[in-house]
């Protein structure tokens, strides 16, 4: 079992980190404006279509650059011409235009590009084995997908802690009235925040695109695990963001990995259930089975128990 | 008290407005008539997540009626054939809510393939239907859903199945993998869904059967449409020293898991039954080469007779994106209007007795036969392998497509039916 | 008086307009429409119950729906082997018995919050139920779903329930039964706190009300509702699959409630109705219906934050001045260009989506490979959009001086 703990670990962690770009975007745009935002998730998916879209005639590498900043400059526009024209009308009317707007991006995508599934490849320069271990390859360009997100979370953390800009994000989070009458700029502040959030979400899109495949749901198998990690994370956290996203990651590796369920846990106890009982299903669920559900059980538990979340401050 | 009086007015106004709409889409009733078209419903996923297998079926049926019939001068002495899409999203509850609007816009023939769930929530309706509705009688027409239960023990008089099921396949598959010695650890994959726990139960039998010395090592269920990431899948497919892959994977699903296995640098065959066309091919072929096996009823490559290669230039000058991706259904139309030709009509009980036991030879020259006990249908059954060695005709444009490795003529193919078909009396 | 002979005439009327409508239209088809309305509008209605008079946004209401089908599914497939003796018509009850039980439980530790933490926390439930109902295949049925027969109940005067038309008598009694129920909740102490508790929960709070307890009777009351409509939709399709209690179900009902007007007790009805028929008509005539319905709903949360009825009640104030007429030119003026626009948007859509060489739109026909079907729809557009933007400072001149308080100098009513 050991190969299999070794490469549960490593997907875990790929998954986890690719969570960890959509939800920093997230988590941001969440923690300032209070938009729980339902199309990040299309944003994601928007960046594998342009990618793909872009690598036709350019390449992976001009993609891999372009396509955020589109995804990026079309987030704003959402932002100053949408989201800030619903603000007034209070936040479930913001939530609401989100979710319209997830449904909407889905659409145009399927409008645009069509149904099919996309042939959007890794690029040739990592499309080689960076190690082989146990008989099993582990590909450079997930190597390239684990750099890219941790590189992505120093940046942020960096800047968010130490640059001027970063500092007033953090005071905008928590005091927006306060960095308002101090002379700031706020709405421009949200917007370029929503901008570089979407852009993130983009970039992870383009990144994950050619493992992940690239094709209109997307974005809807990826969509409430975001604000799972969001919500578990605590809000305007990064290291909660980031830790919850690695939990989210490694228990769905591990839960499928494992070979064990109820029948081994009733063998354990002892117990032993006639087949065809009512409850059968119960009885020989096993725990990869409810892999996908593990998450917002998780979230259900943190919403009860715990509302700040992991390392959130004040309350959503 | 004036805020309710402008609310009833605004009301009333709104009414008026919806009543308007309703009269002007009910006013036009299809009525039959000797030189009105003959219409016949298509059931299938247009719209939503399952679109593109729906409306590639779609293309295929039109053309076909269109290149076979209507070029021709129509059927029945002059009659177009005309088809009518009905969406249903792949989704049980639409297809209840489509089964009403064409009983109400008086369809009586219904084609419908994609998922076993639509199939069989559409054959219950059908059923019920026709059990409650005397002389108005539906016509279940499933060209592609594979769920054995449909010509076993949920056979009904009023669906025919014009593909081979789900076990039939496996049968042809599991022989094929049977005479590979080289194969002597399987893994099962699937969906956890009634089609693929079918594929998982089935093929673990009947290997268990054919080759004893093959062990399986795994039989795994993943949730259908939900799996980001098929690495942790393929690391256990991995640990388990597995030299080929059994997967009744579709559609995204199908994609991952390929793509991560071939990721992972697992060199191993993986047999499938949806692994082509549709954008999989052009996304899977360079990679699946070789490697990817599918079991099929219609030999893509090489194409027997001159008359279905035209067929498939003709399609193609007509559709440069698209492909004949389920060339039986040109067969379903075809039996169907012989069996209108032979009764002089379109009513489905008459078509249903014609339809039973009709042997039927095929553009591909081949004769197939509609069995009448169970309305199940036999015809020759292929393993192809994904490749761009021989290909003249491709999938997707991508160069790659299928060539058939293996075939089973039709009469290897009948198995034993549990069906005890209730028939209804005129 | 007067009032009350209005209240009365009001929902004599909506009584009469239901019973009268399957002697209007008696096609299949219509009756299939006016069966999918009715399981929609009380599904809509509790739906507002939740959000639109408690504050609660829920993103899993299918949850109480989905479960109420089930059950009830389950109970008509008792009857039809015979293992149960049971009414027809109290079917959709056990759906509604089925929401509540649901909504207790659901309840007791989700309604202590509303906002964020209510929504994220109604998701996870119905993330987390979606998910179970694929895996407990036992009582869903897996992703084919349970089916039931509706005909093996006893007779309920002289209808035996084979053909749709019975259902939707009985649908019609069930669906008015709930609008009044619904409707008296409003008027309740309970019903009038959801609100108090909405706007201002510390308010409600210091005036001695449990804002968590007033948010608890609601959504109970809301998941007996939708179990009801669970309930409807069982004895109308005779089928619940998972689907009727996921995401997409709990999403269309929240586009339903919210494109109709939340603020209103007759906008979920508005919009059931609107996305209904859209369903119906759109869906059959285009493969695009979805994203129209998208773009529908973006717009409408952009621009008509209140929904349809609010749109109707905004001319409230200038009917009671006896202004209206006045806005009828500015609207034509305005609308028809619109109309313009959005129709040759539509084409220009179809056209750039058609499969065949010819499109047939609104008795055009229209090439796909003709540069000037291309040219006459974009220069369509272009000239609806320029003239919409030309004549909109007009109506918006005349909707101030419509709904302008009365000058001292202008018509004065007694007062």
């Amino acid at each position: 079992m050991p190969e299999v703990l070794v490469f549960a670990t490593l997907n875990g962690l790929v998954t986890g980190l690719l969570l960890f770009m959509l939800a920093s975007g997230l988590t941001v745009i969440f923690s300032m404006m209070g938009v729980l935002n339902f199309a990040h998730a299309s944003f994601y998916m928007l960046g594998a279509y342009f990618a793909y879209s872009i690598s036709l005639y350019f390449g992976y590498w001009t993609g891999l650059i372009l396509a955020p900043l589109i995804v990026g400059v079309l987030g704003a526009l959402v932002e100053r011409y949408g989201l800030r024209r619903v603000h007034q009308h209070g936040h479930v009317a913001e939530l609401v235009f989100t979710f319209g707007l997830a449904f909407l991006i889905e659409e145009a995508v399927q409008f645009f590009w069509g149904q099919d599934t996309k042939n959007y490849q890794t690029p040739d320069l990592l499309d080689f084995p960076l190690f082989t271990l146990f008989g099993q390859e582990f590909s450079a360009y997930r190597g390239f997908m684990l750099t890219i997100s941790i590189g992505i979370f120093i940046g942020l953390y960096q800047v968010l802690t130490r640059s001027r800009v970063g500092l007033i994000i953090q005071a905008a989070i928590s005091h927006p009235h306060m960095v308002a009458n101090l002379g700031h700029n706020v709405p421009l502040i949200f917007t370029a925040v929503f901008g570089v959030g979407t852009a993130l979400a983009g970039l992870a899109g383009v990144i994950a695109g050619p493992v992940l495949t690239t094709f209109p749901g997307m974005a809807l198998v990826l969509g409430s695990i975001v604000f799972v990690i969001v919500v578990i994370g605590g809000l305007g956290s990064l290291p909660g963001a980031l830790i919850a996203s690695l939990l989210i990651g490694l228990l769905q590796s591990y839960a499928i990995a494992a070979n064990v369920g109820m029948p081994e846990l009733l063998e354990l106890l002892g117990l032993e259930f006639p087949r065809s009982h009512p409850l059968d299903d119960l009885w020989t669920l096993n725990l990869a089975q409810i892999a996908p559900v593990l998450p917002f059980l998780l979230l259900v538990l943190v919403l009860i128990f715990r509302p700040t979340g992991l390392m959130g401050k004040r309350e959503q | 008290m004036v805020h309710l009086l402008s609310l009833a007015r605004a009301c009333s106004r709104f009414l008026s407005i919806f009543l308007i709409i309703l009269a002007a889409s009910f006013s036009a009733q299809a009525r039959a008539q000797d030189s009105e078209p003959v219409r016949i419903g298509f059931m299938d996923p247009l719209s939503g997540p399952f679109a593109s297998i729906g409306t590639s079926g779609l293309t295929v049926l039109q053309f076909a009626a269109d290149y076979l019939f209507n070029s021709r001068g129509g059927i029945l002495g002059g009659r177009m054939i005309e088809i009518v899409p009905l969406d249903n999203m792949q989704s049980p509850t639409e297809t209840q809510i489509q089964f009403r609007r064409a009983v109400g816009e008086g369809l009586r023939i219904i084609f419908q393939g994609n998922s076993s769930a639509v199939a069989n929530a559409l054959n219950t309706a059908v059923t019920r239907h026709n059990r409650r509705n005397p002389g108005q009688e539906i016509l279940q027409l499933n060209y592609s859903a594979v769920d054995p239960i449909l010509t076993e023990e949920n056979c009904s008089f009023w669906h025919f199945r014009f593909d081979a099921h789900a076990v039939m396949k496996l049968n042809v598959l599991t022989d094929f993998i049977a005479r590979n010695e080289d194969i002597q650890r399987m893994y099962i994959i699937g969906q956890d869904y009634s089609f693929g726990h079918v594929v998982a139960e089935t093929s673990e039998r009947l290997l268990r059967e054919k080759r004893p010395d093959i062990e399986i090592v795994g039989n795994e269920f993943h949730p259908i449409g939900q799996v980001k990431d098929f690495t942790p899948y393929v690391t256990k497919i991995v640990a388990s020293n597995a030299d080929a892959v059994i997967t009744g994977n579709f559609g995204a699903d199908m994609v991952s898991l390929a793509r991560s296995i071939i990721d992972s640098g697992l060199d191993i065959p993986i047999y499938t039954f949806y692994a082509a066309y549709d954008g999989i091919t052009a996304t899977l072929g360079a990679d699946g080469k070789n490697r990817i096996r599918l079991v099929h009823n219609d030999s893509a490559n090489p194409i027997p007779t001159e008359k279905r290669k035209q067929f498939y230039r003709d399609f193609k000058a007509a559709h440069p994106g698209r492909d004949v991706t389920q060339p039986r259904l040109a067969m379903a139309l075809s039996m169907l209007v012989q069996a209108m030709e032979e009764t002089g009509g379109t009513d489905p009980y008459e078509l249903a007795l014609a339809l039973e036991d009709m042997r039927f030879t095929t553009l591909s020259g081949e004769e197939v036969w509609m069995r009448g006990s169970d309305h199940q249908i036999f015809q020759d059954l292929h393993v192809s392998v994904m490749t761009d060695e021989g290909i003249e005709f491709d999938a997707d444009n991508s160069g790659f497509g299928l060539y058939t490795e293996h075939f089973v003529p039709a009469e290897q193919t009948v198995m034993e039916t549990s069906c005890e078909m209730r028939r209804p009396r005129r | 008086m007067k009032t009350l002979a209005a209240k009365w005439g009001l929902w004599g009327g909506y009584l009469a307009v239901l019973l009268l409508l399957p002697q209007v239209f008696d096609s299949i088809l219509a009756i299939s429409i006016f069966n999918q309305m009715a399981i929609a509008i009380v599904f809509a209605l509790s739906y507002n119950m939740l959000l639109g008079q408690g504050g609660m946004l829920s993103f899993g209401h299918a949850v109480y729906f989905g479960l109420g089908g089930f059950l009830a599914v389950h109970v008509l497939r008792l009857m039809e082997f015979e293992a149960m003796y049971f009414s027809i018509a109290l079917i959709p009850l056990i759906g509604g018995l089925t929401g509540l039980l649901a909504g207790i439980f659901v309840g007791s530790f989700s309604t202590r919050k509303a906002g964020t933490v209510f929504a994220m926390i109604s998701l996870g439930i119905g993330e987390l139920v979606a998910a179970s109902s694929l895996i407990f295949t036992g009582f869903f049925g897996g992703e084919a779903g349970v089916s039931g027969d509706r005909t093996f109940g006893p007779p309920l005067f002289g209808m035996d329930f084979f053909s749709d038309t019975d259902v939707y008598y009985l649908a019609v009694f069930w669906v008015f039964v709930s609008t009044l129920f619904m409707y008296l909740f409003t008027r309740t102490p309970a019903g009038r706190m959801a609100n108090a508790v909405r706007d201002n929960p510390e308010r409600a709070e210091f005036i001695g009300y449990s804002a968590r307890w007033v948010r608890f009777i609601s959504f109970c009351a809301a998941g007996t509702f939708a179990g009801v409509a669970g309930g409807l939709f069982a004895l109308n399709y005779e089928f619940v699959t998972d689907e009727n209690l996921n995401l997409v179900t709990s999403g269309r009902v929240l586009l339903m409630a919210y494109i109709g007007g939340l603020g209103f007790f007759i906008g979920p009805i508005i919009g059931a109705i609107i996305l209904t028929l859209m369903n119906f008509l759109l869906s059959n005539y285009t493969e695009l219906f979805l994203l129209y319905l998208g773009i529908l709903f973006v717009l409408t949360v952009l621009f008509l934050p209140r929904g349809f009825a609010g749109f109707i009640m905004m001319h409230q104030a200038a009917w009671l001045r006896g202004r209206l007429h006045g806005l009828a030119l500015p609207y034509l003026l305005t609308g028809l260009p619109a109309l313009l626009f959005i129709l040759s948007a539509v084409c220009l859509l179809e056209l750039s989506h058609a499969s065949e060489p010819v499109l047939h739109f609104l008795g055009l026909s229209l090439a796909r490979d003709s540069a000037l079907s291309w040219a006459g729809l974009v220069l369509g557009a272009g000239l609806g959009a320029f003239l919409t933007a030309r004549s909109t400072p007009g109506l918006r001149r005349a909707w101030e001086a419509a709904n302008a308080p009365e000058t001292r100098g202008g018509r004065e009513r007694a007062s």
